[in-house]
């Protein structure tokens, strides 16, 4: 199957491989959204990405700030980014971290100028680099030569009957063609960690996870918060879902048989091919933003209950096998299952569906979250700014 | 389509119902690969995706699916009736 499709992208200049070719204007800060907004309003094709943070944040927190708006000026899908802060010094960090990659990239800071001025250069430059973009061709590319993501949401039963196992076993056949994939949720593998940690390469493998696992379980432990309702969510339970054992049985099957390669920071950018787990929260539009700043170009997103969940950078593909949700909520499903639960699709017949729909994805046909406009760029932040 | 509840495994205590179930609905559960396990007549009517107790689990019992405990009965569970956050509690973040 793999070997049948024809899949184009843009190959960016230091070979990372794109399905999408969006000129970023990336705020440094929460204060610097209004002049975000404003180049995005002047110069067509540009994908403006206002967020609430930035701010007097500091240590581990800061640091993730820095790695998820680098990673996502650096995520293959983007073409050339502007960034805008209020100071020059904080911006330009984000702009060297972007220039690694060799894609244009121009930083703009408002104090000094103020936002009109701002907005007027940092315009003509988003100008110039749509230009730029328009002029990059699609290409010939293997699909081993991607990153893809994979996390589920608003999850129920159905995920791990049919659409987790039906995405593990795409991501089998990825990783065997080379591919690098990511995928997460810490807290969401609580009862089936063991599952992970067995998969891992190695011994250092098994360490790091297990530690990771345990770091997030302290903090939720350490709140003394009882997590019904939360994690599961109200929307798990509803589905049927009764405990996070059961969710997370469900959630680690969208791993496949695959081995665990290495475990990432929360943006941080996997190192080579395989199967990457990510320390991030489970909620779909933080999880999602970490994966496109860890360069993720496409998302695979099961659900149950029709979590809705979209991001600006990257292509998010909804797969389902619920039947009511598949009723009352189509024009947000991408790849129906349902056959799975009905017992007249096999788990190789589910997965070559997935990799239909995803082959169309990535030669530019809109998935459904794109097409509605589902624009969550959302920033994770560890604790409170000083 | 036959069966009116699917099971990660033969030995698990509970089964996934594929479609909204009225009580008194015999329902026929089947592995993933279509083994027959068990037919239960629904105690109690269970949404889709809801699960439906294949035997009968003693108050502060494991319950099992995907052949594992997924957590505990809080009180004992009756062959055919509902089960979820009523009647069973996780064994983690207590």
């Amino acid at each position: 199957m793999a070997n049948d499709m024809k899949l184009t992208g843009y190959r960016r200049e230091n070979g990372k491989v794109g399905v999408r070719n969006y000129v970023a204007i990336i705020p440094v800060d929460d204060i610097s959204n209004s002049a975000v907004e404003g180049v995005g309003n002047l110069i067509r094709d540009t994908l403006p990405l206002p967020h609430p943070y930035g701010r007097l944040q500091f240590g581990d927190d800061l640091a993730l700030h820095f790695r998820t708006l680098i990673g996502t000026g650096r995520n293959p899908n983007i073409a050339a980014a502007i960034v805008i802060g209020i100071e020059p010094k904080w911006t330009q960090k984000i702009v060297d971290g972007i220039a690694e990659t060799g894609k244009p990239v121009a930083g703009f800071s408002i104090e000094r100028y103020g936002d009109l001025k701002t907005i007027e250069i940092a315009a003509r430059k988003a100008k110039e680099f749509v230009q730029h973009a328009g002029e990059i061709p699609r290409v010939p590319i293997k699909w081993g030569e991607l990153t893809m993501s994979a996390k589920c949401g608003e999850s129920d039963t159905t995920l791990g009957l049919a659409s987790n196992p039906a995405i593990g076993r795409m991501l089998e056949r990825f990783i065997a063609e080379g591919g690098t994939a990511i995928f997460g949720e810490t807290s969401e593998t609580t009862g089936g960690e063991d599952v992970i940690a067995d998969s891992a390469i190695d011994e250092e493998v098994r360490r790091q996870f297990l530690k990771t696992f345990q770091d997030y379980q302290d903090f939720i432990i350490g709140t003394g918060a009882d997590l019904l309702g939360s994690q599961p969510t109200e929307g798990n339970i509803r589905g049927g879902l009764s405990t996070i054992e059961e969710k997370a049985m469900g959630n680690v099957a969208k791993k496949g048989r695959n081995k665990l390669t290495s475990v990432l920071q929360p943006a941080e950018e996997p190192t080579g091919p395989g199967m990457h787990f990510m320390d991030s929260s489970s909620a779909a539009a933080e999880m999602v933003t970490l994966c496109a700043a860890g360069g993720s170009a496409i998302h695979f997103f099961t659900t149950g209950q029709g979590n809705i969940i979209g991001n600006p950078v990257l292509p998010v593909m909804k797969i389902t096998a619920n039947p009511l949700t598949i009723e009352t909520m189509s024009e947000h499903v991408d790849v129906d299952l349902s056959a799975m639960l009905r017992l007249e699709m096999t788990l190789d017949q589910a997965a070559d569906a997935v990799m239909d729909v995803m082959a169309h994805t990535i030669n530019g046909r809109l998935t459904a979250a794109e097409a509605l406009k589902h624009n969550e760029f959302v920033l994770t932040k560890l604790y409170r700014s000083a | 389509m036959k069966h009116g509840a699917l099971m990660h495994e033969a030995e698990d205590d509970v089964a996934v119902v594929v479609a909204d179930t009225a009580a008194g609905t015999d329902v026929h559960a089947v592995t993933l690969e279509g083994k027959e396990i068990a037919v239960i007549k629904a105690t109690q009517d269970i949404p889709l995706g809801h699960k439906i107790a294949v035997r009968d689990v003693s108050e502060g019992n494991d319950v099992i699916k995907y052949g594992r405990a997924i957590g505990r009965a809080t009180t004992a569970i009756k062959a055919g009736s509902h089960v979820h956050t009523h009647n069973i509690k996780s064994k983690r973040w207590a």
